[in-house]
């Protein structure tokens, strides 16, 4: 794997297409992403990211589900989510299922977390909006002690407290999945992936450059401060939108029935305006590595890059062209000329592997569930096998009685 | 650079009465300010050319180019003078849009004078039953004269010239009294606002 990543992220809609007026069942869609992240690693991409939502049109609420499904079927592609709700999934069950996939991929799955940006989705899971940057910072902090500590004593304002609970299984090697904190404009979240030295991703879909400029400008320089290493040495991702045919006109034409009536930015500015607004780019392959190459310019070196390409309603032939053209036009070129012009001691994309490696060169890898923490002489009431084994004890005391 | 005015109008018509009270406001302004010794530039800021960019913006997040400036244009001014014709007791739904898309907190403690027209006197109600709840809500400071025109005024003695003096007088003594005050930009590391995770962890 070279120095970036390159991949594919969608957001789950489920949308009609407007050209032919036939909405896919949630079955076509949740099996398209099967098909478009098998082709991904076909043409040599190296990221398929699911997003989560929890209400009608998207179909993603189970995303650690359909990972570890495409995990089984692919060998080399890594799992990632953008974004994985941070505010209203509970952190023990992030840990659980976040491990639990790194186990089954042998290590091919890494995360961005993200704060969510659906109202009502606070309120159905027992959270409240207002919350959403404490919920962040409260949950990811436990989240990482689940992740670091064997054994686990914590209490908190948004969850029950925890006594000596122990997260299963333990990360892969024990080194947990590498985290990207992704969001447009809080400069909370950039600070909090600072702090930890974790990635920053922007989603530089929607919104114009500036905000994506200042966001990473702010975690870059905050990610020195708190001794990580020099601003060009965190670690960036970005997103974007494209679509391609061989001449801009064909690209125009096919797209912009779906852009006019697209969710989110459909019936306001027209297809060219949006263009030149946002990093949206419809044209040939040359025009989507020109303007791509171009992001560089706006926040330094960086290390994945994930393209936004099946959703208001494209048809999933269209999206697997897509897939190819990013495959084996546009990637390979975006490989060459990003490393042709990438300064020394910029750090490679993140993988397992070499976290591992930076781990045990660190001596902070940490063992298998059990044996680390008993190391360290935890108390025995705390053991999570005597005390299944009590409980055994007790039921079969009540079964005699 | 000198600090600068932000003239917004929302007037529909071209010419349009709106705009002419906006006019007239602008330069009592600065001639009060002028008796205070100082000075600023007014910008104009004319909404209908920007109906459709107001309109993209709620739809996407994103500001045209022209929209953008036109935000910054207000939210960097020392002051705004704000004049809108009544439709339906109330703003126009383009005056209200404009505001809509500025970020909140945006405004706070900016000197503010208000205007609006209508086709007679019988609407003038609408800068203290619409107007002034919304800019108390965006924390303006608002001065107490409001300047209403109806159609009639620009024809008759009736006072319009004294009130408009009157109110472009307040603006010019708020200005000089209560300047606002900035908000720190968050992104602003050396601020003393600014809120490091240590502070956000409850660990500083």
């Amino acid at each position: 794997m070279s120095s970036m990543q390159f991949g594919i992220f969608s957001v789950s809609d489920i949308t009609q297409d407007p050209t032919t007026g036939r909405t896919p069942s949630e079955h076509e869609r949740i099996k398209g992403w099967i098909a478009m992240a098998k082709k991904a690693e076909e043409v040599g991409l190296d990221v398929f990211a699911a997003g989560e939502h929890h209400n009608p049109p998207f179909f993603s609420s189970s995303p650690t589900t359909i990972l570890g499904y495409i995990a089984a079927q692919t060998e080399r592609l890594i799992l990632s989510t953008a974004t994985t709700l941070i505010t209203t999934n509970d952190p023990v069950k992030i840990a659980e299922d976040f491990a639990m996939l790194q186990h089954l991929s042998d290590g091919r799955a890494d995360l961005t977390l993200g704060r969510g940006n659906t109202g009502p989705v606070y309120p159905w899971f027992g959270k409240d909006i207002r919350d959403g940057i404490e919920l962040a910072i409260e949950n990811y902090a436990l989240l990482r002690k689940l992740w670091t500590e064997p054994v686990v004593n914590w209490a908190g304002k948004h969850r029950t407290p925890l006594t000596g609970y122990t997260s299963t299984p333990a990360p892969l090697d024990g080194v947990a999945p590498f985290v990207w904190h992704g969001s447009i404009r809080s400069p909370q979240i950039a600070e909090q992936a600072a702090y930890y030295g974790d990635g920053f991703f922007h989603n530089n879909i929607f919104w114009n450059k500036e905000h994506t400029e200042r966001m990473v400008r702010l975690y870059r320089a905050r990610f020195s401060h708190y001794g990580h290493g020099a601003p060009e040495e965190a670690i960036v991702g970005l997103g974007g939108q494209v679509f391609m045919k061989p001449t801009e006109r064909e690209a125009k034409e096919r797209f912009r029935p779906f852009f006019d009536v697209a969710p989110v930015y459909g019936h306001g500015p027209t297809l060219e305006e949006f263009t030149e607004m946002t990093p949206l780019t419809v044209g040939t392959p040359e025009q989507v590595i020109e303007r791509t190459l171009g992001f560089r310019d706006y926040v330094g070196d960086y290390q994945r890059q994930l393209f936004l390409i099946d959703h208001a309603g494209l048809p999933l032939e269209e999206v697997l062209e897509q897939i190819e053209i990013l495959g084996t036009e546009v990637v390979p070129v975006l490989r060459q000329e990003f490393d042709r012009v990438r300064q020394p001691g910029v750090p490679d994309a993140p993988t397992h592997a070499a976290r591992v490696a930076r781990a045990r060169e660190a001596g902070t890898q940490l063992g298998e569930q059990g044996s680390a923490w008993k190391e360290q002489g935890a108390r025995s009431d705390l053991d999570t096998g005597a005390a299944i084994a009590r409980q055994a004890d007790e039921q079969e005391s009540e079964v005699a009685r | 650079m000198k600090p600068r005015i932000a003239v917004v109008s929302a007037g529909l018509g071209e010419p349009s009465s709106t705009k002419l009270l906006a006019d007239r406001l602008r330069d009592a302004t600065l001639r009060a300010l002028a008796g205070h010794g100082q000075h600023a530039e007014p910008v104009d800021i004319v909404l209908r050319p920007l109906a459709g960019d107001i309109a993209s913006h709620m739809l996407t997040h994103n500001p045209s180019e022209a929209l953008d400036a036109a935000i910054k244009e207000v939210i960097d001014a020392e002051a705004i003078i704000a004049v809108t014709p009544t439709f339906n007791m109330s703003y126009s739904g383009l005056f209200k849009s404009f505001f809509d898309v500025i970020e909140e907190g945006q405004l706070a403690s900016i000197p503010t004078a208000l205007g609006a027209t209508g086709g007679s006197a019988r609407h003038s109600m609408v800068m203290d039953t619409a107007m002034r709840p919304m800019f108390a809500y965006l924390k303006a400071q608002v001065v107490p004269t409001g300047v209403f025109a109806a159609s009639e005024d620009w024809g008759t003695d009736s006072g319009l010239d004294r009130r408009i003096e009157r109110e472009g007088k307040e603006l010019a003594d708020l200005m000089v009294a209560l300047p606002r005050r900035r908000e720190a930009d968050p992104f602003d590391t050396s601020s003393e606002a600014f809120v490091s995770f240590e502070q956000m962890l409850g660990h500083a």
